[in-house]
């Protein structure tokens, strides 16, 4: 009995040993919190989380000075990642910041445009181009849908469009085949 | 001689089907109503149409130009007029449209001027710019642009050229007719594909169910006098075909995924594509057809030289569709896609319109959990473990169904053919695929926007400082004035532009965006925006009021100085 | 509608665990033969159990039951569990241990494919330690007729210790150890006298050893069926050998000879049927190799030094535990990033 009891324990120490030099091994360096948390958000610097863009917003959350529900164009999936990096509950998108919208883009009627630069100063991350006086364009690629260049157009005619699928873009679907109760 | 071949791991024995559409010889396609040809056929960018609506245009005529630089151009299958340049849908699971180019056929099927080339006296570059402009793309199923893969490696020379005519899908027949009855001019199509590549040595692949094929491309070697182009037989297994498989059986190379074959010394190309640079080269004639195995449900299972737009169900109505018919499949039974109507063209990427039905491709059981039992490991040719990237991706844990090499998967479905539990592993591999690139192009533009961010924060900053620091200097400057030269003359303050008030800068600026509004408004008055008809009383009000603001505005405009 | 590939092998796995319970077939026949049809009735007791079991955590878990039930995985554990516990286990042992390993070890951590450890293993470990008496009481071959069987199965006879004795290993094991010790009646004999007794037959104990070539026979044939690989048989009872021999080598007198390791206990049972179950052993070539020379060496150190009769089912645990990593460890080097 006592040497099948050493042997068990022996094993067992063996074992221990292994994982716990497996888990030191493969552990992984982390770079600063803020850091994480910013690269979670997604960088359309629209200040509905009531801060002036993301990375402020990423540095008050890793202060413990903001909730982490406070990013629509984030959104759900946004929360769930920074509950994950953070060890905090999940808590649905806080609505006095807003709802969850499908990404879209800003677009100028060009017709109506009257060259002011009132947007360009608005715009968060230069996604229009133009000059005084002159017609001004946004560059879809680069804009991030944060809608702050509508309020301050004086002839309003900067309107969000929501971004369709291409052939570029389409996704495979999550493959749903459940198995119903039979 | 026999030559030795090599294995590749896995691989599969789906029934091949294949015979039934053997019987007879290739047919022709009388001519549709309507082609349809979508201007993105192959990879790469998106060819700019170069025809209007109304044009007349002849066989062969440019109708998208190729664009950037991996594009390929798409050509009139038929002369006839364009009814229309526009969205329609593509031949692709999604549904989406593309744009397209919609031909009425005149009946003619007149040719236009067409330039054929010395594929030996003609610079490299310019050869590729010709076969570019002839829109050649691999045949395969690819749809690569083959001009650019025909340069040579490094070293300006190859090892091997590779000549895929395995075809290992189930129910495809198409490269077989065509090694059978066209043989000779593909075989030309190949000698100038080695010229290009000033490959040492071409061996054919073909799989060994298709005797046939074998001997009708040896007897067109014999016949040419060619030497070191070699006709090999390869055992039938799936997926023998697919580029990498191929190569790997006739030379014992493994190409790793995201490297350049031609770094290891051998390229690979369909017998199709062959021949459409044979048909390029000596006749000057671009890809505006192919040859398209119908096959399933059909009663006479057929291949036909189908021009490239021909909506699909004109195609299988030749060969007689069952009535229980449910879907084309666009490929063969393993990596086939579904389509998603039956009036979709047929493009370029084309090989066979499988026709389905519930009997013959019945819905798998329901999914069971997986048992690991390793079958699916078994069975990978690209030696993956299916079941660990099936875990993670679906747990959507996408870092980690990379770790296990994710993106070495061919999806040729040969893991989800074996898997006991029915699981649809594909599927699976195709959706992360598609999350992982998705989120690499949001992590890509959100990295951008936070540059871009960062960048204006800084130069914000930057400006507010540099006007600092000139208002700094000015009122220093004009202090030092006033205290050398004593009492200030009006002259002197006029003439130096004293800095003016803040306030009357933005004035002048705001008189100025109003002026400007007020020609917008006059404009937007011009086109009658819709959205003040039938308006509730105080909205109506509201707008009064602001239009009486407005008209307020160019007055006071007036009243200050700098206006 | 699905996507490709729209045609499919025919299998399931309902057809996988059908050829894994006919495996089983020559085996339970040599067992029949040898040590009556009380087996049988312990089979019987074994899958209604497990069946009733999985059925009842189904309908908790709200998945369909006509779709698992059928699959026969259950079913496969039942077998297992009966021909690894005595023949003459009162009935409520049998069927507590196949509900333990149905609704705890399988149904608990998420049903079919989900368990780490071997349900059939986990439960003997845990029926031994709870009733190491009843666990290790095995009739000889041809001891009892099918009537006392029945009488002990179902609780009417209970004097075991007179009709019953150890498994052979556990037999050879105390006679070797007390051949070892001087005031022994058995003092000084070598190995191949101990095992002169009746219990005891060409190489390993009379009869079981036949049941041993049926469970190789069966486990053949479902490396022909490719239902199973090489990999595992042949590393276990490779390095089962080579440990068995390197100590018995040492000193025949003190240690079992290899090739009565083989043929004894659960050895080939565990190469051919448990070792090799998908779900909680090594899925990688080389792991598999490594999964299962750990198991033979963990099981040859428990038979020699332990106290249970068996070191199989510990063995199998206690690889399961390091399974996640030796998979992870062992995964092959995929398509063109091989070393030549
Ligand atoms: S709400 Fe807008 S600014 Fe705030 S973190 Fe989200 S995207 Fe960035
Ligand atoms: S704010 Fe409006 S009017 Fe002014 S430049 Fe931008 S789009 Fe044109
Ligand atoms: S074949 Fe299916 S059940 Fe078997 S390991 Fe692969 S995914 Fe799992
Ligand atoms: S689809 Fe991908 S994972 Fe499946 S067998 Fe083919 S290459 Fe392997």
């Amino acid at each position: 009995m006592i040497t099948a009891l050493l042997v068990m324990t022996g094993i067992a120490l063996v074992l221990g040993a292994v994982l716990g030099f497996a888990s030191i091994k493969f552990k992984v360096e982390g770079d600063p919190l803020v850091e994480k948390i910013d690269a979670i958000l997604p960088q359309t610097q629209c200040g509905q989380c009531g801060f002036p863009g993301c990375r402020p917003y990423a540095t008050a959350i890793a202060d413990g000075e903001a909730e982490i529900n406070q990013c629509p164009p984030g959104g759900e999936e946004g929360i769930r990642k920074l509950a994950d990096l953070l060890g905090r509950e999940f808590k649905p998108l806080s609505e006095e910041h807003g709802v969850e919208k499908p990404k879209s883009v800003a677009v100028i009627d060009e017709a109506t445009c009257i060259g002011c630069t009132l947007c360009i100063q608005a715009c968060p991350v230069d996604a229009i181009v133009g000059a005084a006086k002159q017609l001004h364009t946004i560059v879809a690629a680069e804009c991030t849908g944060c809608e702050l260049c509508l309020a301050p157009c004086p002839v309003d005619c900067i309107t969000m469009e929501a971004i369709t699928e291409t052939v570029d873009t389409w996704k495979w679907r999550y493959p749903v085949v459940e198995i119903k109760a039979a | 001689m026999l030559r030795k071949l090599f294995k590749f791991h896995g691989g599969v024995k789906p029934q091949t089907n294949k015979t039934q559409s053997t019987t007879a010889a290739i047919a022709a396609v009388p001519l549709p109503d309507r082609l349809v040809i979508p201007l993105h056929q192959a990879v790469g960018g998106h060819p700019r149409p170069l025809v209007q609506p109304g044009e007349h245009v002849l066989k062969g005529q440019r109708i998208g130009g190729a664009d950037g630089n991996l594009s390929s151009a798409v050509h009139a299958s038929t002369s006839g007029i364009v009814r229309d340049v526009a969205q329609a849908v593509m031949p692709h699971t999604s549904g989406l449209t593309t744009l397209s180019v919609i031909i009425e056929p005149d009946g003619e099927d007149r040719w236009c001027e067409l330039e054929k080339v010395n594929y030996r006296s003609t610079p490299p570059d310019e050869l590729r710019d010709f076969l570019r402009d002839a829109g050649v793309v691999g045949l395969g199923g690819a749809v690569f642009p083959s001009y650019a893969k025909l340069k040579p490696g490094k070293e300006g020379k190859l090892k091997t050229l590779v000549i895929n005519g395995a075809e290992c899908e189930p129910f495809i027949t198409c490269d077989d007719m065509l090694m059978r009855e066209r043989a000779s001019d593909m075989l030309k199509g190949i000698v100038a594909m080695r010229y290009m590549l000033q490959a040492e040595e071409v061996l054919i692949g073909i799989e060994d169910n298709k005797p046939e094929a074998v001997a009708s491309v040896q007897a067109a070697i014999r016949a040419s006098g060619e030497t070191g182009i070699e006709a090999v037989a390869i055992p039938t297994r799936y997926p023998a075909g697919g580029a990498k498989q191929l190569i790997r059986v006739l030379t014992g190379i493994e190409v790793p995924h995201g490297r350049r074959s031609t770094d290891f010394g051998v390229q690979c190309f369909n017998v199709g594509t062959a021949f459409s640079i044979f048909e390029a080269l000596e006749h000057g004639r671009p890809l505006i057809s192919r040859l398209v195995t119908v096959a399933g449900n059909v009663t006479a299972p057929r291949n036909y030289d189908v021009l490239i737009g021909t909506p699909m169900d004109h195609l299988v109505r030749l060969a007689g569709p069952r009535p229980d018919t449910d879907r084309y499949i666009m490929g063969g039974p393993m990596m086939g896609v579904r389509m998603p109507g039956f009036d979709v063209p047929v493009v370029k990427a084309t090989n066979c319109v499988l026709v389905g039905s519930p009997a013959l491709f019945p819905a798998p059981p329901p999914e069971m959990p997986c048992i690991r039992c390793g079958e699916c490991a078994k069975a990978c040719p690209a030696d993956l473990a299916p079941f660990e990237m099936y875990w993670f991706s679906r747990s959507k844990n996408f870092g980690k169904a990379q770790e296990y090499h994710l993106f070495d998967c061919i999806e040729c479905g040969c893991c989800s053919f074996v898997c006991p539990s029915h699981i649809p592993l594909v599927d699976y591999f195709r959706f992360s695929k598609s999350e992982i690139w998705s989120r690499e192009r949001e992590k890509e533009s959100s990295d951008g926007a936070r540059d871009r961010f960062e960048f204006k924060n800084f130069r914000q900053e930057r400006e507010k400082q540099e006007k600092a620091e000139k208002l700094a200097a000015k009122a220093a400057a004009t202090r030092e004035k006033v205290a050398t030269e004593g009492a200030a003359t009006p002259a002197a303050a006029d003439g130096e532009a004293a800095p003016k008030p803040k306030p009357s800068a933005t004035d002048a600026k705001r008189a100025l965006i109003e002026a400007a509004m007020e020609k917008a408004r006059q404009q937007k008055a011009q086109v009658a925006p819709k959205n003040t008809d039938h308006l509730a009383p105080d909205v109506e009000a509201d707008i009064a009021a602001i239009d009486a603001r407005r008209n307020a505005a160019p007055a006071r405009a007036a009243d200050t100085p700098d206006a | 509608m699905n996507n490709s590939p729209f045609v499919r092998k025919a299998a399931s796995v309902q057809s996988v665990m059908l050829q894994v319970l006919l495996a089983l077939v020559p085996a339970i026949a040599a067992y029949v033969w040898f040590f009556g049809a009380g087996i049988l009735v312990q089979l019987a007791i074994a899958s209604a159990a497990a069946l009733a079991g999985e059925a009842a955590m189904l309908a908790i878990r709200g998945k369909p039951k006509a779709l698992f039930l059928t699959d026969l995985s259950a079913v496969v554990t039942a077998w297992l569990i009966a021909l690894t516990f005595p023949p003459i286990a009162p009935w409520w042992l049998t069927v507590t241990g196949t509900l333990l390993a149905v609704v705890v070890v399988k149904q608990l951590y998420g049903g079919l494919g989900q368990n780490p450890f071997n349900p059939a293993m986990a439960a003997f470990c845990l029926m031994i330690v709870a009733y190491p008496a009843l666990m290790s009481q095995w009739p000889a071959a041809g001891q009892l007729d099918f009537k006392t069987q029945l009488d002990l199965i179902f609780g009417g006879l209970r004097q075991v210790d007179a009709i019953t004795g150890a498994t052979p290993l556990d037999a050879l094991r105390t006679a070797l150890r007390s051949a070892a010790s001087p005031d022994s009646q058995l003092h000084g004999l070598r190995t191949n006298q101990l095992m002169d007794g009746p219990a005891f037959g060409l190489l390993g104990g009379k009869g079981s050893e036949w049941i041993a070539l049926g469970y190789l026979v069966g486990g053949l044939w479902l490396i022909r069926q490719r239902i199973i690989t090489w990999h595992i048989p042949a590393a276990f009872c490779g390095a089962l050998f080579a440990s068995a021999l390197l100590l018995w080598g040492m000193r025949p007198d003190a240690f079992a000879s290899p090739l009565f390791h083989l043929a004894s206990g659960g050895a080939m049972l565990g190469a051919f049927f448990i070792l090799t179950d998908p779900v909680s052993g090594a899925t990688t070539p080389r792991g598999k190799l490594l999964f299962a020379a750990g198991a033979a060496i963990f099981t040859y150190v428990i038979r020699s030094f332990g106290a249970f009769p068996d070191g199989v089912a510990f063995a199998t645990l206690l690889m399961n535990i390091l399974v996640p990593l030796i998979d992870m460890k062992t995964q092959a080097p995929v398509f063109g990033h091989k070393k030549d």
